[in-house]
């Protein structure tokens, strides 16, 4: 059976929970920038977003 | 036989490598209340030159220019974490505190500097950009890096970053830089000093303990309060110039003369209050009410031109 990695310093519980909060901010914050792309894409095209070749 | 790698894990702990920052330590590093005044200027700075705006740009451009405000922030922190140690104003920041590692703050203030700057180009223009990305530059090397620790005009230079955000927000909704935002920013550049040489005669000591030659501390505080009073008088007269250029209305008027009247009287107490627990008083009424007028100014603006109020005095432009 293969051993369990070792690491060199074990993390609280206290930091793990901070740890997993930073990481959903992160997650957040990159999805509402996909979004705001999104949004000011087609808000700079207008209707031109429909009319663009294939 | 252990391998070298093994060998590093089972020595003693190393040095760390990684805070223990939570999300609002991080969001504490980006100076959430300069934010705030920074988003809210450059809003005003958007409104009174392109009142109808495009709401997803305007948003999308405001968010940009918050960002980085907030690096600029991040990146005082990082390199003032040894004098903020020393005053009791900020020695329980996330860095000095020792809760985020200033490693950490350079990396996260770094990544939101030219993320925000490349977002800004891509969402509003590339002027609007490069203006946020000087600010950046000015705020954090000629400021933070030069000015702050070496000449008692620190918050004079220094404070044109303060005021560059109506300037980004023009930028961002016209494409060019307008004669109306420039105003916007000399009321914001004029307004710094009473503002923070008022504060800094409060804290004066901490201050000197830190080493950072503000004005009461290099001049002495009867020079500091001229200079507050000198300033004041060149800034009323300012806050008032959006009226006859025309993007200031009649309620404009009136708050800028009501509110200038009250800035320029407690700019006199302080100049007239030099001992004890009254001058001390007269220093925290004009630091406080600073804040005010200028949230005034600027929100009376936002309304004229936001909400449709504005009414011209006879003769403006």
């Amino acid at each position: 059976m293969a051993e369990e990695p070792r690491v060199a310093s074990a993390l609280t519980p206290d930091q793990l929970r901070r740890r997993r909060s930073r990481s959903l901010a992160i997650a957040f914050a990159l999805a509402a920038l996909a979004l705001l792309f999104y949004v000011v894409t087609i808000a700079k095209m207008g209707p031109q977003i429909l009319h663009r070749p294939m | 036989m252990s391998t070298f790698s093994e060998t590093l894990l089972d020595a003693a702990p190393a040095a760390p490598t990684s805070g223990t920052g939570s999300v609002s330590d991080y969001v504490a590093l980006l100076k959430p209340r300069v934010m705030s005044l920074v988003v809210f200027t450059a809003l005003v700075g958007m409104v009174v030159t392109h009142p109808d705006v495009h709401p997803v740009i305007a948003f999308g451009s405001l968010l940009m220019i918050a960002v980085g405000a907030g690096a600029s922030g991040c990146l005082n922190m990082w390199w003032d974490a040894d004098i903020d140690a020393l005053m009791t104003r900020t020695r329980k920041r996330p860095i000095p505190d020792g809760r985020i590692l200033p490693g950490e703050a350079l990396s996260f203030g770094v990544t939101l500097a030219v993320g925000s700057v490349l977002a800004l180009g891509l969402v509003a223009n590339w002027l609007a950009a490069a203006f946020l990305a000087f600010t950046i530059f000015f705020y954090v090397v000629v400021y933070s890096m030069g000015l702050k620790r070496w000449t008692a005009q620190n918050i004079v230079i220094g404070g044109a970053a303060g005021a560059f955000p109506p300037i980004i927000g023009d930028a961002a909704v016209t494409g060019t830089i307008g004669v109306d935002s420039m105003l916007l920013f000399l009321i914001i550049f004029l307004w710094t000093p009473p503002h923070f040489w008022a504060l800094a005669l409060v804290k004066s000591a901490d201050y000197a303990r830190a080493g950072i030659p503000m004005m009461p501390n290099v001049a002495g505080p009867d020079s500091t309060r001229r200079q507050i009073l000198l300033y004041t008088l060149a800034l009323v007269p300012c806050g008032f110039v959006p009226v006859p250029m025309g993007f200031g209305g009649l309620a404009y008027a009136l708050v800028a003369a009501l509110s200038g009247a009250a800035m320029l009287g407690l700019a006199v107490e302080v100049f007239r209050r030099r001992e004890g627990e009254a001058a001390m008083r007269a220093a925290q009424h004009l630091f406080g009410f600073s804040i005010l007028y200028l949230f005034l100014l600027f929100a009376t603006l936002l309304a004229e031109h936001g909400l449709g109020l504005l009414r011209r005095v006879p003769g403006a432009l």
